[in-house]
């Protein structure tokens, strides 16, 4: 058991996506003394930051102000941000950007040579600066490279974290599964940040890999910290049908249309028109991800929407931009939509409908990255630091993982910095404890439940109960459903008997995990009667700032989760209506 | 009713437990709208949950998914099954590789070779942040946009010749990533990757046989990175015999 005590580092960070190694590199930046180590279930590049495509949002041009930044994120928010973090947010994005920039980022570029920026949704100016239609690709590939550069920073790739070390109230580090070999190790840590990403693969169809479950959230919450505002979670308008491959906000922001089944843009019916042939900074096509989602359903409900294999959609129409603009600024797009639909959207549209695609809640931070438990910290989709309120605008999650990853990563170097070295003793036990309970709850697993079954049930009731329109009943029935599955979850049975790539293995926990984050969505859900942001109740159509203008907090308990709530920080904008 | 199937020869392969590798047989669902990733997920959830292999974000750009489709390295995720009609389709994991498992491979080699040819921009003197961007003209983006486009699939090393004969080759996407720092009007780190490029198992053990542009799910042309690779080793090579005391930029 001596040989697990090997592992040992200042600063953990579980994740290798955008915020994970974007807080590595600020730790190691902070002091050369620094021990760092970056822990995840996948090679640093098959993190899901790969799969974003539209931009990144920062006030980089004369005609652009912080202010205007601000009360975009904020009004998107539907008044949930937390103003105080969206300031912060704001002031320090520009410098991000240029910070990536000197790392190698391939910015697409003004004829001038400076970093070009487009229209995004919800965003009064053009802010959003992109690498053509591959940014996340671009991002997460630059952070990955430079990373190499630095000795301080170890990677643990292909281990999957199964549990968090706590000793006296204070995160100590992590117990993790080595893929490769089979190996149970504790990894001890003065700090641990958790920069795992969403969990959209609780929803049955959406622009989520295979690889976003949760598993960072439910880590979090498993040793006591809260999980904020998780019944906010964003459909995009448009996906492809089937797959739910995400085709990009930025194909409306370089111009495509939205158009019902008769050739008509119908968001003009929606308040958003009038329509125009250039696109207007946050009407139409450019309004909000949550309304242009809930236009879509209306559409159906209409009638007016196309029918095929995969259920209703509409058309993104980009046949007016032209093959040349489509090609400079769009490959990707095209390049998705003729490989999985068939269609060249040069010469035709591009059938789209709304998906699952973001959660905007997640573990609890500060400012900082901080969560209330001691020593942990977290940032990126995983974590809900409240920038996003009820509603995140397109191309403001990129810039998150910049800014809060490099918060998170200097605050937990410093934090580490101060702390004593983490005592070794009782994490021996611990770590035996955590293999019997692997084994015996995974890898000798003989029930009769198949993982498959009770993975696809979860996602029918949480696509049924908490999907784009919520209502009590719908959501009682969901939360009901969720009970009875945790309680079959404790009898699966598993086939794979290996010690090596156990893939099966891991799949259970990501579900075990998925399990946990579907439970915190539906109920904190059920308990919020109003309407706001993307969270749309037919029961409570309204906003209710006297009783909703907070935000929630689910703990873990044996049974349902417990909700609570937290207020909101307002500094200069005061809640007024939402209107585009 | 019945459904029309199309046969998977899969590989499998458990250490420790297995001599060599064996193949095994799965009857899927055949769907038009199916790639080889679906078919495998089908089996995996519904016949034998222990088949092993990498997948994440089935649209072609996270790199997790290649393998060898009829002989051929191939992302499954963008590997139709109709494009494959009647079958059988074979499946093995990507050549020139260990295999930790069924269709899993090892990566390590790479990602030693990939910090090796050091893929990050290097500078003399760092640009304050408070001075702003660098500028660099949508012509200079041009320049080595394309070699930046790698995912580390994979499908190049197992499509390349040399690398199969000599693992010690730094190979395609390698190359290709130094090629995009050096070609990039921002880097000044060329003098520090030209040596790695340039050594015994660097650009020069390219026979240029072209099969790794050929697979690559991206377009990035590793062969003309190594190509123009050689061209400017040749370059500097030349330069270092008319100017021993440095010409090098």
């Amino acid at each position: 058991m001596s040989a697990d005590l090997a592992y040992s580092h200042d600063v953990l960070i579980i994740g290798g996506g955008g915020a994970g190694l974007r807080a590595a590199i600020a730790a190691a930046e902070t002091s050369d003394r620094l021990s760092i180590a970056v822990l995840s279930k996948v090679y640093p590049m098959r993190s899901h930051t790969v799969s974003a495509e539209g931009g990144s949002a920062a006030v980089m041009r004369d005609n652009d102000s912080l202010d205007t930044h601000a009360k975009d994120t904020i009004f998107g928010s539907d008044f949930l941000a937390d103003q105080d973090v969206v300031e912060a947010f704001v002031k320090e994005a520009p410098g991000q950007m240029i910070q990536i920039e000197h790392w190698g980022c391939p910015w697409s570029r003004d004829p001038d040579g400076r970093v070009s920026v487009r229209a995004f949704g919800g965003m009064t100016v053009n802010r959003t600066l992109y690498a053509a239609d591959k940014t996340g690709f671009h991002m997460l590939h630059a952070l990955f490279q430079t990373s190499l550069k630095y000795d301080r920073i170890v990677r643990y790739d292909e281990w999957f974290a199964t549990s968090l070390l706590v000793e006296d109230g204070k995160v100590s580090g992590m117990v993790a599964l080595n893929l490769q070999d089979g190996t149970v190790h504790a990894i001890t840590a003065k700090a641990v940040i958790i920069c795992a990403g969403g969990g959209g693969r609780v929803f049955p169809f959406t622009t989520n890999a295979a690889i976003k479950t949760g598993d960072g959230m439910a880590l979090a919450y498993r040793a006591g910290a809260p999980l904020k505002d998780m019944e906010f979670v964003q459909y995009h308008p448009t996906g492809l049908p089937g797959t739910g491959i995400l085709i990009t906000e930025a194909s409306r922001g370089e111009g495509g249309h939205l158009k019902n089944k008769d050739g008509y843009r119908y968001l003009q019916d929606y308040a958003l028109g009038p329509p125009t042939d250039k696109p207007v900074n946050r009407k139409m096509e450019l309004g909000p991800r949550d309304i242009l989602s809930r236009c879509h359903m209306q559409e159906h409900q209409k009638g007016r929407t196309f029918e095929g294999p995969y259920g209703h959609y509409v058309h993104l129409d980009l046949r007016h931009l032209g093959q040349k603009l489509i090609d400079k600024n769009l490959p990707f797009v095209r390049e998705l939509a003729k490989n999985y639909v068939g269609i060249d959207p040069v010469y035709e549209p591009i059938p789209v409908r709304p998906v699952v695609h973001y959660m905007m809640g997640g573990i609890s931070t500060d400012i900082t990255g901080k969560t209330p438990l001691e020593g942990l910290y977290a940032a990126g989709e995983c974590a809900c630091v409240s920038i996003n309120g009820a509603n995140r605008l397109g191309s403001n999650s990129l810039t998150e993982l910049l800014v809060f990853g490099t918060r998170a990563g200097q605050a937990a170097a410093r934090y580490a910095l101060e702390r004593p070295a983490v005592k070794s003793n009782p994490v021996a036990g611990l770590v035996s404890d955590e293999r019997r309970r692997l084994d015996t709850q995974f890898l000798s697993a003989d029930g009769r439940e198949r993982i498959a079954d009770i993975r696809e049930e979860m996602q029918r009731a949480m696509e049924a109960g908490a999907g784009i329109y919520r209502d009590r009943a719908g959501m009682e029935a969901t939360c009901k459903t969720l009970r009875e599955l945790r309680e079959r979850f404790a009898n699966i049975g598993l086939k794979d008997r290996d010690a090596v790539f156990n893939t099966e293995v891991i799949a259970a926990m990501e579900l075990d995990a998925m399990l946990d984050v579907a439970e915190a969505v539906a109920n904190s859900a059920l308990l919020r009667e109003e309407s706001r942001g993307s969270h749309t109740r037919t029961d409570f159509p309204k906003r209710d700032d006297t009783r909703f203008l907070k935000h929630s907090l689910a703990f873990r308990t044996a049974a349902a989760p417990r909700i609570d709530y937290l207020p909101v920080t307002i500094t200069r904008w005061a809640p007024e209506e939402r209107k585009y | 009713m019945s459904e029309e199937t199309i046969t998977l020869d899969v590989t499998r392969y458990r250490p420790g437990q297995d001599t060599e590798p064996r193949t095994e047989s799965f009857s899927v669902p055949y769907r038009k709208d199916w790639v080889v990733l679906d078919a495998l997920n089908h089996i995996k959830d519904r016949v034998d949950g222990s088949l092993t292999y990498r997948w994440s974000c089935r649209m072609g750009v996270c790199g997790s998914c290649g393998m060898m489709v009829n002989g051929v390295p191939k992302l499954t995720c963008s590997a139709f099954l109709r494009d494959y009609h009647p079958g059988p389709i074979r499946v093995e994991p990507l050549a020139n590789f260990p295999v930790i498992r069924d269709l899993v491979v090892a990566l390590d080699d790479f990602m030693e070779k990939l910090r090796r040819v050091k893929p990050w921009l290097i500078r003399e003197t760092e640009k304050p942040i408070s001075e702003g961007e660098y500028r660099q003209s949508p012509a200079q983006l041009e320049a080595f946009k394309q070699f930046s486009m790698c995912i580390n699939c994979m499908l190049c090393y197992a499509a390349c010749p040399v690398y199969g004969l000599a693992p010690a080759f730094v190979g395609p996407a390698a190359i290709a990533l130094a090629h995009r720092y050096n070609m990039d009007s921002r880097d000044e780190g060329y003098k520090f990757r030209e040596p790695v490029l340039n050594e015994s198992v660097g650009v020069w053990d390219c026979t240029f046989v072209g099969e790794c542009s050929v697979v690559c799910p991206k377009h990035v042309d590793p062969a003309a990175a190594i190509q123009r690779s050689k061209v400017s080793g040749a370059k500097d090579w030349a330069m270092s015999m008319l100017m021993p005391w440095g010409g090098k930029k």
